[in-house]
């Protein structure tokens, strides 16, 4: 990775659907370049990816069909960082609790619930302490949001709201339930592009970075 | 916009401008489908669909129905809510402040205040500040729009003409809308006073789009859209997302067609997938030609 690219890692959203614009505006804030991620081609060349709210049915059947969410299962699995929030950490999980099978990207340690608190009449906002970020707390915008029912050993969870946890992190993946891409705050895009940096500062130069560096 | 009706959830504020506004963002680059059963609804889900829009006649039928078309029975309704995972939307006539009430006690996740039912007031849509559930509402130009933001809509659709199968006024309106921001956009201070009494509509939302060169909330396309193509063509000209009403389920094969349209809103800048989502679908809806409607058959005319 050359300096630039470590300064400026490129970041992937996934694009089938959802709110998209809305990450890649916070990912420009804290110093990211970004691209959009339609096609397994769209991988080539990332440091990193977020997977956004949307509606998770839609992102497995596009994304199934066309061969991408393969793709990104090897990709994360091989260890590109990635951020999921809502709809994101749904597509991450291993599990969903008491719901029908819908195509996942799958890989972390968690088992979530969808819709968890109801319809959209019962999506709310509150203040979530999310201590890795340090303070004031988060203002959490839950809109038909999931809960993470469970966690296994290789999951921190890093916020918890109403009883339940609400975000989390492995080595590689960090998820949220609420969507502080909807709010002015970056502290949780900044902990994920910093943590890209990081590894990226420790790595050898790849060749398909190499093949997706402008 | 304001969050004077926000409540108190046992979680947190609930019905905030942000949550409402914020699940129309969630829905963006999708498709939402109107569905008359639950199996539609089921049909939609499993093509890919954001959302379905549970009614009781698809506008094709209501045009064909004719008489006074109203909010769909709720047994109806909570059907479809019970059969799919993703939202689910139902409409009210525009200012029917109780078919409003009814529709979000039933929880439906979004509420339509639609010209394709029959206007229950002349003067006035509802005050959507007053409710917890979110509102959509279509527009034909930037004024109207604005007009419905600052009633409280959440989400902002082009009327187009339902239940034709022709794309044509879906166009004329996204355009409309589109040009009319960037007059904003290229006008001073001093000329904006002008603009927002010459488009009706109050000078802090036009001065938010002057600053913002967009809505201040998601804006969908609709009425018409009855080809993949089409809906390509809707995002092209800068839709989030379209709704497709009766261009699915009067076609001859609505899973393929569903699945279609869902792929091109994802892929349509990408003509390769459009041709190749369009390979063999079968008949389209049949069209009609707008003119042949006349005035009086026009639901774009309806709501101020």
């Amino acid at each position: 990775m050359s300096a630039e690219q470590a300064s400026r890692p490129r970041i992937g959203v996934l694009a089938v659907q959802g709110a998209v614009s809305e990450h890649e505006d916070a990912l420009a804030d804290v110093g990211a370049r970004t691209s959009r991620v339609r096609a397994a081609d769209d991988l080539q060349g990332l440091d990193g990816l977020v997977i956004p709210g949307g509606e998770s049915t839609t992102f497995g059947l596009v994304a199934g069909e066309s061969g991408l969410l393969d793709a990104l299962r090897a990709r994360i699995d091989d260890g590109l960082p990635v951020l999921g929030t809502c709809a994101g950490m749904i597509m991450l999980a291993d599990g969903i609790a008491g719901g029908g099978p819908q195509p996942l990207v799958g890989g972390m340690d968690i088992v979530v619930r969808r819709n968890a608190w109801g319809r959209q009449v019962r999506s709310f906002e509150a203040d979530v302490a999310v201590p890795v970020v340090g303070e004031p707390p988060m203002r959490g915008i839950f809109i038909r949001a999931p809960w993470i029912e469970s966690a296994g050993p290789s999951v921190e969870v890093i916020a918890e709201h109403g009883g339940h946890a609400v975000a989390a992190r492995d080595a590689t993946r960090i998820v949220a339930a609420f969507h502080p891409e909807l709010t002015g705050d970056r502290r949780l895009h900044r902990m994920f592009v910093d943590g890209v940096r990081e590894r990226g500062a420790g790595q050898q130069h790849e060749e398909d970075t190499v093949v997706g560096a402008q | 916009m304001n969050d004077d009706v926000a409540g108190n959830g046992a979680q947190g504020a609930t019905g905030t401008d942000a949550v409402k506004a914020g699940l129309a963002r969630m829905l963006k680059g999708g498709v939402i489908m109107d569905v008359v059963d639950a199996e539609q609804a089921r049909i939609a889900e499993d093509a890919g669909a954001c959302a379905v829009m549970a009614l009781e006649r698809i506008p094709a039928e209501i045009r064909r129905h004719g008489g006074v078309a109203r909010m769909s029975d709720p047994e109806m309704i909570m059907g479809i809510q019970e059969a799919v995972t993703i939202p689910v939307m139902a409409k009210c006539r525009i200012g029917h402040h109780v078919e409003a009430q009814v529709l979000q006690s039933l929880e439906i996740d979004y509420i339509d205040e639609s010209e394709v039912l029959t206007p229950a007031d002349e003067a006035s849509h509802v005050d959507k500040r007053a409710f917890t559930a979110p509102f959509v509402c279509g527009a034909t130009n930037l004024g109207e729009a604005l007009r419905r933001i600052a009633e409280g809509a959440a989400m902002i659709r082009t009327k187009g003409e339902a239940g034709t199968g022709n794309v044509v006024e879906a166009v004329r309106h996204m355009k409309t809308i589109t040009q009319g921001i960037r007059r904003v956009v290229t006008s001073t201070a001093e000329e904006r006073f002008a603009i927002a009494k010459e488009m009706a509509a109050p000078l802090e939302l036009v001065e938010w789009v002057g600053a913002n060169g967009r809505l201040p909330v998601v804006n969908f396309s609709a009425g018409g859209i009855a080809t993949p193509a089409d809906a390509a063509l809707m995002m092209y000209l800068g839709a989030e997302g379209v709704f497709v009403g009766s261009g699915i389920f009067m076609s001859e094969d609505p899973p393929a067609r569903a699945r279609a349209i869902v792929e091109a809103t994802t892929h349509w800048d990408d003509p390769a997938v459009v041709a190749r989502v369009s390979r063999g679908l079968r008949e389209a809806m049949p069209g009609i030609e707008i003119g042949e409607l006349g005035e009086a058959g026009l639901l774009q005319t309806r709501g101020w």
